[in-house]
This record gives structure tokens, sequence and C-alpha cells, in this order.
């Protein structure tokens, strides 16, 4: 039963992870794979050395901390909201909208978001206008981009992530909310001790879970949203890769760049998943 | 014991915050509806909001004669097929058996092993790429298919729905003399219709919306997903190539500007996705909430 997959898995998964040497060769796509010539660290190196390594990287690490830490406050916060909600069919409709965004890929998102953005013709801008506020260029300044990246992710994805906290929130025993209310607690008393003390073990969780994500930013968002000027505050491992690797078609360095990536995510995976089990009884299979 | 008052005041207050939060998640669409349908002068002049001005329908006739959009609406289609059929088969056949316990399927502990290293380790995109080049599979469908079709997580969703049906059915099916493979697809699967359903919606979005894969595994632009021709055409779109003749045929051709052609673009090849998601909700809910990290 399983032959299939694990076939899939051994060519798409394991002989890339074996075709990872490529970062210690300097790799002339002409030559076959075994023909070619073993540089050692020459590579690494390379792209260490190269200008804004290390912006890149921090760039990185401060878009994809900002995204993690909102993507997990945000959607407690509505998933609370909306659990206060009595009107079932006001609820639902609500929650189908708030999902919508999440079904969008982020290149139509790019596309609109390059639209009601626009520091001249602008929806937001516009409005903002009327309120007497001063344009943003929120695609273009280099200092407002990081905020704009993690705004928009935060905006697309909100929705979608309350689903895991509304779900845990109904499997609560109802008797503790009736002892809380003998207790005289009110509804908010009873949000702050039995509800989100309830959802702490998830939030704790995909905190835990979400430190394999330092570093990743979001290359489909990024891509698709950055531009030349930019690039200081905006630019990834992931656009860098691809830059380096197909669209100057650098496969040695590149290659050592997501190397690089790799073993530093594939560490901090690991830590995640020993403290979740450690502290949640979290097991991944 | 609570004041009603301030109840009342946190209602209205909580109603009003949500339908605000929401309308602003349905801003782009209506944006996008509005500008796509409203004439060349308005949208040029900045007035468009979120209703149609001058309503016209010129952008879309204009998408619609080019036969690359239904070329790329095909290619699309074929790979959220084919791709949902192999992806979900292989998710079902990985997750059965890995949901037994060691007791009865004595090699899980090898094959957990093995599944985990691609979850915490992989090649990262020059070697893939490289892979798929080998294998010739360059302007296929199966370059967009066959590299992703193991999403561990999914796998990892479908096992744990498999654990809460009781092990009593599946004991009672073996007695009777039913295979595995049997009691697999006559007790299992039927029971585990939300989060079929779930993963079908995560395979159909994905497939969708995909569209780096198709940028570079794919290098003629007939063969191109829907996404990437939207990635490649639309963003940097240009209207030069309107040619005097085909405006002398269909006057209706200068109405377009290309904002709103570009949002009626995206519209066109969103729309799908935003109509099929609805009626899958209360599904993914209740699959989500069975399966996910409560392991």
């Amino acid at each position: 039963m399983l032959l299939p997959g694990v076939i899939l898995t051994i060519i798409f998964r394991y002989v890339p992870i074996a075709g990872l040497s490529i970062a210690f060769m300097d790799y002339q796509p002409v030559f076959g794979f075994f023909d070619q010539r073993w540089v050692g660290w020459d590579n690494f190196e390379y792209v260490f050395n190269l200008p804004g390594f290390f912006n890149v990287l921090w760039n990185t690490l401060f878009i994809a901390v900002m995204k993690i830490i909102g993507n997990l406050a945000v959607p407690v916060m509505f998933a609370l909201l909306l659990n206060e909600v009595r009107n079932r069919l006001f609820k639902q409709s609500i929650q189908t909208m708030l999902y919508l965004p999440h079904f969008l890929s982020w290149v139509a998102l790019a596309g609109v978001l390059v639209d009601i953005l626009s520091p001249s013709s602008g929806i937001i801008n516009n409005t903002l206008a009327a309120l007497g506020i001063k344009p943003i260029f929120f695609l273009g300044d280099p200092e407002t981009f990081p905020y704009t990246l993690v705004l928009t992710d935060v905006w697309k994805e909100f929705g979608w992530g309350t689903i895991i906290y509304l779900a845990s929130i109904t499997t609560i025993d109802p008797t503790q909310y009736e002892a809380a209310i003998i207790d005289g607690a009110g509804r908010w008393k009873q949000t702050l001790h039995v509800t989100l003390p309830a959802l702490a073990p998830v939030i704790l969780l995909l905190m835990v879970l979400g430190i394999g994500n330092v570093l990743q930013a979001g290359f489909d968002q990024v891509y698709n949203l950055y531009s030349p000027q930019v690039y200081r505050t905006g630019d990834i491992i992931d656009t860098l890769v691809y830059r380096i690797g197909i669209v100057d078609v650098q496969f040695g360095p590149a290659t050592a760049v997501g190397f690089f990536k790799s073993a530093v995510s594939f560490v901090l995976i690991v830590i995640g998943y020993k403290m979740a089990n450690k502290w949640a009884g979290y097991k991944v299979f | 014991m609570e004041n009603y008052a301030s109840r009342k005041v946190f209602v209205v207050f909580n109603v009003l915050l949500l339908s605000f939060i929401a309308f602003l998640c349905l801003l782009p669409i209506l944006n996008l509806i509005a500008v796509s349908f409203s004439t060349r002068s308005v949208v040029e002049a900045n007035q468009v909001g979120l209703w149609p001005k001058g309503f016209n329908t010129s952008s879309f006739q204009y998408i619609f004669a080019n036969p690359q959009f239904f070329k790329s609406l095909w290619n699309t289609v074929e790979r959220t097929f084919l791709g949902w059929v192999v992806e979900l088969g292989l998710t079902i056949l990985i997750a059965y058996p890995l949901s037994k316990s060691q007791k009865v399927f004595r090699l899980r502990g090898v094959y957990v092993w093995f599944f985990m290293v691609t979850m915490v380790f992989n090649g990262g995109l020059i070697p893939t790429y490289l892979v798929v080049n080998e294998l010739d599979l360059v302007n296929s469908v199966w370059s967009l298919i066959l590299p992703e079709a193991v999403v561990m997580f999914n796998v990892l969703l479908m096992l744990n729905f498999f654990r809460t049906i009781p092990g009593e059915l599946e004991e009672a099916a073996l007695i009777d003399g039913a295979g595995w493979l049997v009691t697999m697809v006559r007790v299992y699967l039927p029971l585990s219709l939300p989060s079929l359903a779930t993963i079908t919606l995560f395979i159909l979005v994905r497939h969708w919306n995909s569209w780096f894969d198709g940028l570079i595994f794919m290098n003629l632009p007939d063969r191109y997903p829907l996404m990437t021709y939207l990635q490649t055409m639309v963003l940097n779109l240009d209207l030069s190539q309107l040619s005097s003749t085909a405006l002398a045929n269909n006057p209706q051709l200068l109405e377009i500007t290309g904002r709103s052609l570009r949002s009626a673009m995206i519209l066109a090849c969103t729309l799908p996705i935003l109509l099929v998601y609805p009626f899958l909700q209360r599904f993914f809910v209740k699959g989500m909430l069975l399966g996910s990290v409560k392991g």
C-alpha cells in the first residue's frame, strides 16, 4: 500500500536531498551530474561574501518572525470575538468572509494590492487622504515595505487561523462555564479564566511548531510584491536563491544558500518538535 | 453578577467590529469587480470605488477572445483534476497503514522515520528542478503534480481522522474475511467524508493557485497554468499590442484600460475557487477539528 508513496518520496524528496551536493560543486549545466568539479566550501564562501547577504538573512528573519507573531495573536483574538456571537447565521457569514483572502493566490492578490495600495490612485490612500493623512507608499518605500508584507499576510491568513481555535473552544467542557457562572464570573471573566486557559496548549503548540518557520518569509508573496527599490529591506533568502539560481543560472551558489537555509530550518524544526513533545505531549505521528 | 448594560455595549461593538473586518476582507474582490466592469474614463479618472460605473463587459470580451486564456484554463483544470486523484489516493494509501499501531504493522517505525525526514529537510529549488529536468518531465503536466504529490500535512490530517474511527468496526470486517484494502475502502473511507472533503479542498486550492512550478517547469507559454499566465502576462501587461485593425473591428476595445483588464483577468482566474469554498465550509471546519493538532 505504501509503495507508490515511497517511490515518489524517494525520487522527489530524497534524490534532491542528495542533490544538495551541488552546493560543493562548480556546477556547469552542460555536463552531467557526475562530471562536475568539486570545489569544497567555495560556493558558501562566495555567497556569504556577497554584498548584502547578511542583510537578506536579517530581512528574512525579521519578516518571518513578525508574521509568526501576528498570525498567532490575531486569530486568537478573533476566535474569541466570534465565539461571543450568538446569531448562527451572522457568525457563519462573517466566517465565510474572513476565510476569503486565504483562498486567493498571491499572484492574484499582488495584482489587487498594487491597485488598492497605490499612493496616487489606491482606494486605501484615497480614504487616508480624505481623513487628512499623507499618502503612504506601501510597496515602494523600503521603510514601510516589510510592514506591508506582514500586515497583508496577517490579513490574508488570520480568518483561516481562527478555525483551529474555534474548534478547540467547542471542545471545552460546558460544566466549566457553569461552575464559573455559579462563582459569579461574568462573560469577560469566563473568557479570561476558562476559554483562554483552555486554548493555551494549542497556542503554545502552534508557537513551538512555528519555530521551524523563522526562515520562511513567504516567497510567493515577496516575489510578487517586491521591486529593486525595496531589495534593501524586502529581499529574502528564497528570492535570492531564485535570482542566483534560475535567473543567473549559478546552480552551485544557489544550492549553497538553499542548503544553508535547509540546515538551519532543520535544527529549528527539531528543537520545536522536541519542545512541543515535552510541553504539550505532542507527537507528529 | 454581570452588568447587563455593559454586555449590550460589548455585543453591539463586537458586531460592528466583526462586520467592519469582514468588509475589509471583501474589499479587494469588490474593488476588482467594480474596476473590471467600469468604463475607461471613470477608471482613469480614479473614480471607481466599490461599485462599477459605466457598466460594460469589454474587458472580459477581450480576455475571452484570447485563445491563450482557454489553453491556460485547460492546463489548470487538467493539473487540478489529475493532481486531486493522485494526491488524495496517495494520502489515503500512506495514512491508512501508518494509522495502525506498531503491533499490527511491525515496520511502522521505519516508515514513520522515512516520511518524517521529508518534513524536516528538503533539497530546495535547484536540485528539485534538476530531478524534474532529468526525468524529462519539463513541459509535461506531471511536473506540476508528482514533485508535490505526497503532502505530509494532509497525511497527518487523514491519519488522525482514521484513528478516531472505532477499531471494532475494522475487527468485524476482518473477521468477516475482508482484506486490509477492502476494509479501508468499505469501512474507513465512507466514515471519513469530512477529512476527505477537507483534503480535497486543500488540494484543489493549491493546484489552482500554484504558479511558480508552472513558471520554472514549463518553458512553452502554451503549457502555462492559469496563475502562471496571470503572473507573466497580466502583471506585465502591454496594451500596445492592440492593432488598429482589431480596434476597427471591435470599437469596444477602446473602453479598456490596463487596470480594468488586469482586474478582469484576476477575477476570471480566481472566481472558480471563490465559488467552491463556501459550499465546503461546513466540511473543512469539521475535518480540521477532528484531524489537526489533537495528536
